[in-house]
């Protein structure tokens, strides 16, 4: 047998110790973690725990193994939404199928899960809007999919809202640019494959009366399309609205959840020719400025969030001193003095439910509501009280990310 | 159903390097049509441009009578197969075949009718109220192909749908998909790498390289008739066998002894120099064991045996020879681009299972002359080729086919006759 793992590997000499010679579907089920059904598979799927790392590995052939290994690795080396591969097992006895590792991405959503629940964990629109985003980007990075699906999308709140993410990337493609035709295929086959999945959470009588599969499905192509018209149409504009007309596609598509890599302005008969080049990967300006500051790391906009907080804080510290404070010292005693002492308050049966910096930020809402109801600022130590008591356990058990569970014991 | 015409179909990318070149191509109504070739051939690229993935550079594409360069591929009505399809556990059999229709909003009596037709070719019958955790990979494969069936689509496409499986469920699907298109009658595009999957499926075989058509014909003219050095490697397992040959007169001289020609081979060959002699291994015979009748239109050598193999039912001699560098050179070429393994100055020989040759001894050897073909080196070309044989192979195979698939649209039409009838029953019992 052969293991190839990318560096940093050092997580992968605790899964050296797995039987990897045996069927992943005879492994015993003592190794492995339950994790409730996430999508439909092709394949034989496992979870297993290992010093507090969850991965999920996937028996495949060992062609479509190395594909998708070398895909995925590109992606994340990119900035593109998908999961993180750890490895491949190849030239596993008997002939048996490769076996692909990723590491699991905690505090995911599946579909199955936000969809079948009542309202207030995202509407249809709201995901299929995050799905499409997560297409374009693809899309735009030349990547053709090929098995656009719920199923291998997997959602993340991030600070109230939802990110998407790539889960299976076997029949994906990498081309320098994608033609019309491609991108068509994979709309296409998109909302067929939405369409499919909502039917079948209707016949399982899992899905909400009021939402219609077919008319879910069928916007998935028009959602695409504005989106996409939206992040590469070229505009012409007269030269004395130049200035504005540039900061506001900007701020559209900022607003859109793009970055822009160049602007390109070119001087025609007609007027002023805009091109703008949308960046593939998530923006990520506000996740690097956090984690210079804190070492936390976080999604964007909960890093935005957060950052603000940071600010504010050092705002405070330096009105107390009477003297700048860099922003670096502001940053660790934000962290020592504010972030953890609510993240270490998360009482014991309700962790793993949100991401620590989802809570941060859902304290940080709660604290503003209690404080406009109180006339006052109430402070975060009493709004984090309060919301561990009457907002958290509202957020369902069985959210609670599989690394937690696997914590317990 | 429809044909595809393909007339002059390049594609270049955007460093200039054509993947298809100048490639024309007729396939007609219901024809079951392989592309195949080694890696880098531009088969799948052609199958992308005719399901609308990849942009044409220049050339017509034409299904069904309609140009369909600028179509989207929706709107080309084509289907892929078994392309990551997906089974959905709370829908049974017969909704997981229904949904593309479903979605396309299609009267329920119509749903009806269409998925319990492509139920019956399937022989999924008895399977429409299960959940289809309880199919076996086989009948997961043929809800797959139902889906496609449902969408009346012009033409089934499939690129190495089989590459993935294991070597149990290959086979396996092999038969069913031949089954189901003779049964279909449906114009089908086949992509494969894989000789055997050519020659056991297709009507007729396009064999691809470095973006070009080598030929085009039926599984037995390709393989008795062979164009070119690529074509006589690419076809048949094991491999051809070529071995260096210098004419002279009516003879071929070559390792194995001299070969005789008949006398349009002999005027084919001559003023060449040095050649390579195509023997396939089942053209050779263990001396030994040849009826007195044959002996007289073959030539008997004798050479020592590396190894041997025996399989029970057959079993394979191997025989080393020598051959100058530049046709060592050639051969070594020629296994790299058709991506195969061996290396070619072993001759690979059938003889009979009861042989009693042995490993590491000299034997004696029978050759049968009448079907070797000779090949330029340098050119690559067959210089032996029957072409009006060749043709009538073909024609022997389309007349086949067309036979085919007139009892197959005749059975088809019989049955819808029959089901109108039970449609009707189906449709008053749901009213009552």
């Amino acid at each position: 047998m052969r293991y190839l793992f990318r560096p940093p590997a050092t997580d992968a000499t605790g899964l050296l110790g797995l039987p990897w010679d045996q069927p992943l579907e005879e492994w015993d089920s003592e190794l492995l973690l339950d994790v409730p059904s996430r999508g439909i598979s092709r394949h034989v799927v496992r979870f297993v725990a290992v010093e507090g790392q969850v991965y999920a590995l996937k028996e495949i052939d060992e062609r479509l193994a190395r594909h998708e290994y070398a895909l995925l690795a590109q992606f994340e080396g990119e900035g593109l939404p998908s999961v993180s591969v750890l490895g491949i097992c190849v030239d596993r006895p008997d002939e048996q199928p490769a076996i692909l590792v990723t590491r699991y991405l905690e505090y995911s959503m599946s579909y199955r899960w936000l969809f079948s629940r009542p309202r207030g964990h995202g509407s249809p629109d709201q995901l299929l809007d995050t799905m499409v985003v997560l297409l374009v980007r693809l899309h735009l990075a030349g990547v053709f999919w090929g098995d656009c699906s719920l199923s291998n999308t997997l959602f993340r709140l991030d600070a109230g809202t939802f990110a998407a993410y790539l889960v299976d990337a076997e029949t994906a493609e990498r081309h320098p640019s994608l033609s019309p035709g491609q991108r068509d295929y994979d709309v296409d086959l998109a909302r067929e494959r939405v369409g499919a999945e909502l039917m079948d959470l209707q016949f399982g009588g899992l899905l909400p009366e009021d939402i219609d599969p077919i008319e879910v499905a069928d916007s998935l192509p028009r959602r695409y399309e504005s989106l996409w018209e939206e992040v590469t149409r070229e505009e012409v504009f007269r030269s004395d609205e130049q200035r504005y007309r540039v900061a506001e596609r900007l701020q559209r598509l900022n607003e859109l959840g793009f970055d822009v890599g160049e602007v390109e302005l070119r001087t025609t008969r007609e007027g002023t020719r805009l091109r703008v080049e949308t960046r593939v990967a998530e923006p990520g300006h506000n996740r690097r400025e956090l984690f210079r500051l804190t070492g936390l790391e976080a999604q964007e906009r909960q890093a935005q969030r957060l950052i603000n907080d940071v600010r504010a804080f050092r705002a405070y510290l330096e009105q107390k001193a009477g003297h700048p404070v860099p922003d670096t010292i502001a940053g660790h005693r934000w962290l020592a003095e504010v972030y953890q002492p609510v993240v270490d308050a998360i009482p014991e049966d309700l962790r793993g439910r949100l991401e620590p910096a989802e809570v941060f930020h859902e304290v940080l809402e709660h604290r503003w509501f209690l404080s406009e109801k109180a006339g006052r600022d109430v402070g975060t130590t009493r709004a984090a009280r309060s919301y561990f008591a009457t907002v958290l356990p509202g957020a369902p058990e069985e959210l609670t990310t599989p690394s937690v569970i696997a914590g317990r014991g | 159903m429809a044909s595809i015409e393909m007339t002059n179909i390049v594609k270049k990318y955007g460093d200039g390097f054509p993947a298809v070149n100048d490639v024309s191509l007729d396939i007609a109504d219901g024809e079951f049509m392989i592309l195949v070739g080694p890696s880098g051939c531009g088969k799948s690229t052609l199958l992308r441009m005719i399901v609308g993935l990849e942009d044409i550079t220049s050339g017509d594409m034409v299904i069904g009578g309609k140009r369909v360069n600028d179509l989207a591929p929706r709107d080309r009505n084509l289907s892929m197969v078994f392309q990551n399809y997906a089974l959905y556990p709370h829908m049974t059999v017969f909704e997981n075949i229904a949904f593309p229709l479903r979605l396309a909003k299609t009267p329920d009596d119509e749903v009806r009718r269409k998925v319990n037709a492509a139920s019956d070719v399937l022989e999924l019958k008895e399977h429409l109220e299960r959940k289809p955790a309880n199919l076996s990979g086989g009948q997961r494969q043929r809800v797959a192909m139902g889906r496609a069936i449902v969408r009346d689509a012009e033409a089934f496409l499939f690129d190495e749908p089989l590459s993935n499986l294991d070597a149990k469920l290959r086979g396996q699907m092999r038969t069913e998909i031949s089954r189901l298109q003779r049964r279909l009658g449906i114009t089908t595009v086949y992509v494969t790498h894989d000789q055997t999957e050519a020659m056991t499926l297709g009507d007729r075989v396009c064999v691809l390289r470095k973006g070009k058509i080598q030929q085009v014909a039926s599984p037995r003219e390709l393989y008795e008739q062979p164009v070119n050095l690529f074509v006589a490697g690419f076809i048949g397992s094991p491999p051809m066998n070529f071995l260096p040959a210098t004419p002279e007169g009516n003879r071929l001289k070559t390792p194995f002894g001299d070969i005789e020609l008949d006398e349009r081979r002999a005027a084919a060959v001559a003023g060449h120099d040095l050649l390579l002699v195509g023997i396939r291994p089942e053209y050779f015979e263990d001396a030994s064991l040849v009826d007195d009748a044959k002996r007289p239109v073959g030539s008997i050598f004798r050479a020592k045996v590396d190894v041997t193999e025996w399989l029970g039912d057959s079993q394979y001699a191997y025989i080393p020879y020598d051959a100058p560098d530049s046709i060592k050179a050639h051969l070594r070429d020629l296994s790299k681009e058709l991506d195969s393994e061996e290396l070619r100055t072993q001759a690979i020989v059938s003889i009979d299972a009861t042989s009693r040759i042995r490993e590491g001894r000299e034997a004696e050897f029978w050759l049968d002359s009448r079907k070797v073909h000779v090949f330029d080196p340098e050119s690559g070309e067959n210089l032996t080729r029957d072409a009006e044989a060749g043709a009538e192979l073909t024609r022997l195979a389309t007349q086949d086919r067309l036979e085919h698939l007139e009892s197959a649209r005749a059975q088809q039409d019989g049955a819808s006759d029959g089901q109108t009838g039970a449609r009707g029953g189906a449709t008053a019992v749901g009213a009552a």
